[in-house]
Formats: C-alpha cells, structure tokens, sequence
C-alpha cells in the first residue's frame, strides 16, 4: 500500500463525471416515425392537401358571399369568371360555395364510415384473436363469409331500399350500409395482429403478473398495433369517399339541395353534353385530389412505419 | 390439397346462399308496393299483378319458390319489361360486359406488370417515375371521372374514336381503356414492389454467376416469382372491374348488365335488381375460388411441396 503515492492520482474533473451521459436524445418511437413521414415530400404533399381541404371545406363556403341552395336563374352555365370563381350550374348556383360544401360532405362521409370500421374491426378483430380457438375460428369465418359479398352491391342494394322514394339517400343510411362489409379487413388486421402480440414476451410478463386479458388487450396490444390500423385508417378514408361517389354517380347519393362531390360530377355529366365541361371537370380534379393525398399519406405512413427501412 | 379445394367450395355455397337470402329479405323489405308507380290501377289489376309475381303467397313460401327457381336457373320476370324476363337480359346483356371486362383485364394485366418490372429494373430512372405518375393517376381517379375526360378530351378530338355505343371494336377500346386503368396501376405497383424484392434474393445471384444471360435471369427467375402476388389480388380486381362496369357502361351507354343494373334501379324494377345482384355474386364467388385454385397451381413452391420432390 506505501508504493502507491498520492501524486499518482488525478483530481477528477466535471467533465469526466459525464462521461456516460447519452449526449444525444434518445429517439422514441411516433417522434421517429413524423420524422421520417416528413422526409417523403410525397406524403408531405397529401398531408398538406388534406389539412387545407379540411380548412376548406369548414370556411370556403363563406368566402364569395354565395349560398348553395341559393339560385340566379339570370346566371346559369356561367362559365368561371371573376364573379363565379367555378362558374355556376344549370340552376345558377355558385359552383365554388358548392364544390366546398360537397367536400365537406365527402370528406365527413369518409371519415365518419372509416370511424365506424375502426370500432367494430378493432373490437371484432381483439375479441377473436383474444378468445379461444374455436370462437376465433368461427368469427373469422363469419367474417370472411360477410367479406365476399360485393361491397358495392351491398352499399347500392341498401340504398335502394332506404330510399325508396328515388329521392336520395340519407348520409347516415350511406354511411351504415358502406360499414356493412368494410369493417372486415380492419377486423382481419387487428386479429393477425392481436394473435402475434398475444404470444410476445411483455404480454407473458403482464400475464404471469396477473392482469386480466382485458387489461393486456387495452394496455399492451392495442397500442402495439396502432401503426398498421393507422395506415389502414388511412387508406379506408378515401374509399369511402370513392364508394360515395360512385353511389351519387349512379343516382343513389345524397339527396338535394345537399350536395358531395360524387353529385356534384354526376350533376356534371349532364353539363358536359351541351359544353359545359368545367361543371364535371371542377369536381373530378377535388375528387382526384383527395383521393391522391389520402392514398400518399397512407403509403407514406407504412413506410414510415416500418422500422426495417430505418436509416 | 382436395381437402382445401372442397372446404373452399362449401365456404362459397354458403356464401352464395347467404348473399341470395340477405337480397331477398333487402327487396323484400322495401316499403311501399312495387307497382306505385305505374299511377293508379283498378283492384282487380293490382290483385292480378300481385298473384302473377306471386306477391299475395306468404315471405317465407315467395322466398322458398325463389330459391328453388335459381336452383333451376330461373331468375324470374322482370317487373318492368313486358316481353323480356330477367333471364333474357342477362343473356343479352352479360356478353357485352363479359367482353369489356376481359379487354380492361387483358390491358391491364399485360401493361400493369410489364410497367411494374421495368419499374423495378431501372429503379429511380426514367421507367420508374413513368409508373409511379401512371399508378398515381390510376388509383386518385375514379373510373367515372376517367370515362368523362377520355370522352371530353379524346373522343371529341378524334373522330375514329366514338364517344359511346357498341358494335365494332373501336367502340371498346375508350371503355375499356377507363375500365382498366385502376386495376392497371394496382398491379404496376405489386408488381415493382414484389420485382424489387425478388431481385435482391440470392438466387438471382447465384442465376447471374452461372453466366445466365440477362434476359433469361430476369424472365425466367426474378419476374416468374414475382408474379405470383399478381395472382393472388385477380379476384379483387376481378371484382372491382365488375362495379366499374356500371359506371363505365352507363357513361359511354353501352347495352351491358352494368347498364341493365343501373337503369334497374332507376326504375325500381326489384325482381331485375335481385337477379342481377345475384349473378354478378355467383360471377364473382366462380372467379375467386378459380383464382384460389390457380394460385395453388401456379406457385412452384406449393406444387412441390405436393409431389413430394
């Protein structure tokens, strides 16, 4: 112990006591994922076309001082002019109030459907994929039975019968018979999810502490699955809105003076026989672009998601 | 494998049946009666009509008539034509679409992975934006808006192309072409994405170093296993060309079933909305299961697996 003289120390200093600190912070999970989803200029582009259109659709009814029941029999077919920003329809109504109310209704269609998909297919899907073998077995077979009948005729034959005056058809009626078969894919991916989730280490752990099945389902395994429903979420919005416009295409969307996008071309088509072929053309480019944004962002999403194409 | 085959033909029957009674109880339940709109008819006509549909008999006795008369391939009168039954018109009319359809399909499923593999090949290059702008195009515009602006932008521009009718082959090609270009830019997109990822397998490597010629590495090897996702989405496409077909068929008025569908609920006409829904069902449950079993006959690996090589 004598040989070992003070002077062979050192005094330690500040900065060695923080030698083992993590200088950079560490990267969680949803902020990992925005930082990635902001990288693809793609899906930045649809996000950004997206939150505009919601804005849009709340105030763009306001902007010109036209209503969209309110009819100028002086001013119909207007072609676009500094007055009617779109033009005006066959009744004189201001196409630009009118494309902002539609999309208003087309989008609050879409995310309302999609809203309905998530919660049954997110309680569906975990029930079977929690519950023993042969309930899941029966419930996904019920499932995929309730799958393979066409979804457009499901949605159209409903249509017929709850509007059976030929007036239209009620937005909650629309909205029922879209979620009729569409929960089902949702319900599929929370099930694969739920089954895969079911057997990891920190379910176990939780299980073997004792929580409840209910408890693992809400606090462990939902939350693991957010990631794949997010993007499902996503690409569900605009086909609801697609099946929507569809419907209104064939006459069966929603009644008059209200107005989606879907009846606003389909009020087009008329237009565009005697010339007038900015009155389908407007709607068409709003539709495509929301049907584009969402679709980006949703492809966006499941990569950013991924964590195997982290770099 | 038999076993496979025959749990998936019974799934499909049940799935037929279920289908058929859902539609039944749906048109069955529309309020009012069938013939308002015919203006007002002494009773003894009403009465006549009713018995002629056999709408005075019990639901449940209608329901176990109807389903007999299917059985026997018998989809009834239609409410609305005096001369045609329900029957005559899908046979005048499912043609027409049956030939739309299998032109969309053909178009896109020749031009669709064709764009995917070359998309793959020259990732980042030229190709690759050329099917990314196509599969963006193709899956933001529905097929009604696409229809309206060939009409708009083609039809009225170029004579030999009409804006609608049937008859020659000239008359398919703008239809079909409206038709084909979702399932076109879905399967553009499958097919970069599943290339992709079988050209980084290492039997292509293993293909390349035994001095392969190019061509036969990417035919042969890489594009002979990345089809394979291609096939298992043909009934999903399948289905989605079918609804189109309404839309389409209306837009360019051609004579088909999607027409016939359309007009039919238009008019109200429900024993013609009840046999066209059903057929269209009992086209589509055909196709999948078809589809299922190609798949099964296609992918090497279950082919093998069978023989017991």
């Amino acid at each position: 112990m004598d040989n070992f003289s003070m002077d062979l120390f050192e005094k330690a200093t500040r900065e060695d006591r923080n030698a083992e600190r993590i200088r950079r912070p560490s990267i969680k999970y949803w902020p990992d994922v925005w930082r990635r989803l902001k990288q693809n200029k793609l899906a930045m582009t649809g996000l950004v076309i997206i939150i505009s259109m919601i804005i849009m659709s709340i105030v763009g009814t306001k902007i010109n001082g036209f209503s969209y029941y309110e009819q100028d029999y002086s001013l119909i077919n207007m072609h676009p002019d500094k007055i009617h920003w779109f033009g005006t329809d066959e009744l004189g109504r201001d196409l630009f109030t009118r494309v902002w109310f539609g999309a208003r209704y087309s989008l609050l269609i879409g995310v309302l459907a999609t809203l309905i998909d998530f919660t049954i297919g997110v309680l569906y899907g975990g029930i079977a994929g929690m519950a023993r073998r042969n309930i899941d077995a029966t419930m996904m077979r019920i499932a995929e039975i309730i799958y393979s009948i066409p979804y457009l005729l499901v949605v159209i034959l409903l249509s017929v019968v709850f509007s059976s005056g030929g007036t239209g058809t009620s937005m909650l009626v629309l909205i029922l018979a879209m979620s009729l078969t569409s929960w089902v894919p949702m319900s599929i991916l929370v099930r694969g999810q739920v089954l895969q989730l079911k057997e990891s280490e920190y379910a176990l752990a939780a299980e073997s502490l004792g929580a409840s099945k209910g408890w693992i389902l809400r606090k462990h395994i939902i939350p693991n699955t957010l990631g794949p429903i997010l993007v499902n979420v996503t690409l569900s919005i605009p086909r609801a809105i697609f099946a929507e416009a569809t419907l209104s295409f064939l006459g069966l969307g929603l009644q008059a003076p209200k107005s989606s996008l879907g009846t606003l071309a389909n009020d087009g088509l008329a237009g565009m026989a005697v010339g007038n072929a900015y009155q389908i053309i407007i709607p068409a480019i709003f539709i495509s672009l929301i049907m584009f944004a969402f679709n980006v962002l949703g492809d966006g999403l499941r990569d950013a998601l991924d964590p195997r194409l982290r770099k | 494998m038999k076993k496979y085959l025959l749990k998936r033909l019974i799934m499909s029957v049940i799935t037929l049946w279920a289908i058929i009674t859902i539609t039944f109880i749906l048109m069955h339940s529309v309020p009012g009666n069938p013939f308002a709109k015919e203006g007002k008819m002494p009773a003894v006509v009403y009465e006549n009509l009713q018995k002629k549909y056999g709408l005075d008999k019990p639901k449940t006795e209608q329901y176990i008539i109807y389903l007999k008369n299917l059985l026997k391939g018998d989809f009834g009168d239609s409410m609305k034509s005096r001369v045609e039954t329900v029957n005559d018109m899908i046979k005048r009319g499912f043609p027409v679409s049956a030939y739309l359809g299998v032109e969309a399909l053909l178009i896109a499923l020749t031009i669709g992975p064709a764009l995917g593999a070359l998309a793959a090949l020259y990732q980042n290059k030229w190709p690759d934006y050329l099917s990314m702008i196509i599969a963006i195009i193709g899956i933001s515009v529905p097929s009604f808006i696409m229809g309206t602006v060939l009409i708009q932008f083609v039809a009225k521009n170029i004579s030999w192309l009409p804006i609608g009718g049937w008859g020659e082959f000239r008359h398919t090609l703008l239809p079909a072409f409206a038709l084909a270009l979702m399932p076109l830019a879905y399967t553009a997109r499958l097919m970069r994405s599943s290339m992709l990822e079988v050209l980084g397998q290492d039997y292509i490597k293993t293909a390349k170093s035994k001095g392969i010629s190019k061509a036969a590495v990417i035919l042969k090897h890489a594009v002979r296993n990345a089809i394979l996702p291609i096939v298992s989405v043909l009934g999903t496409l399948i289905s989605n060309l079918l609804v189109g077909s309404f839309v389409i068929e209306k837009i360019f008025g051609i004579p088909g079933l999607g027409l016939f569908f359309v007009k039919s609920i238009v008019s109200r006409d429900y024993t013609l909305i009840m046999g066209t829904t059903i057929f269209y069902s009992i086209i589509l449950i055909v196709m999948l299961l078809l589809v299922d079993i190609a798949y099964t006959f296609i992918d090497p690996r279950i082919r093998l697996t069978k023989e017991g090589r």
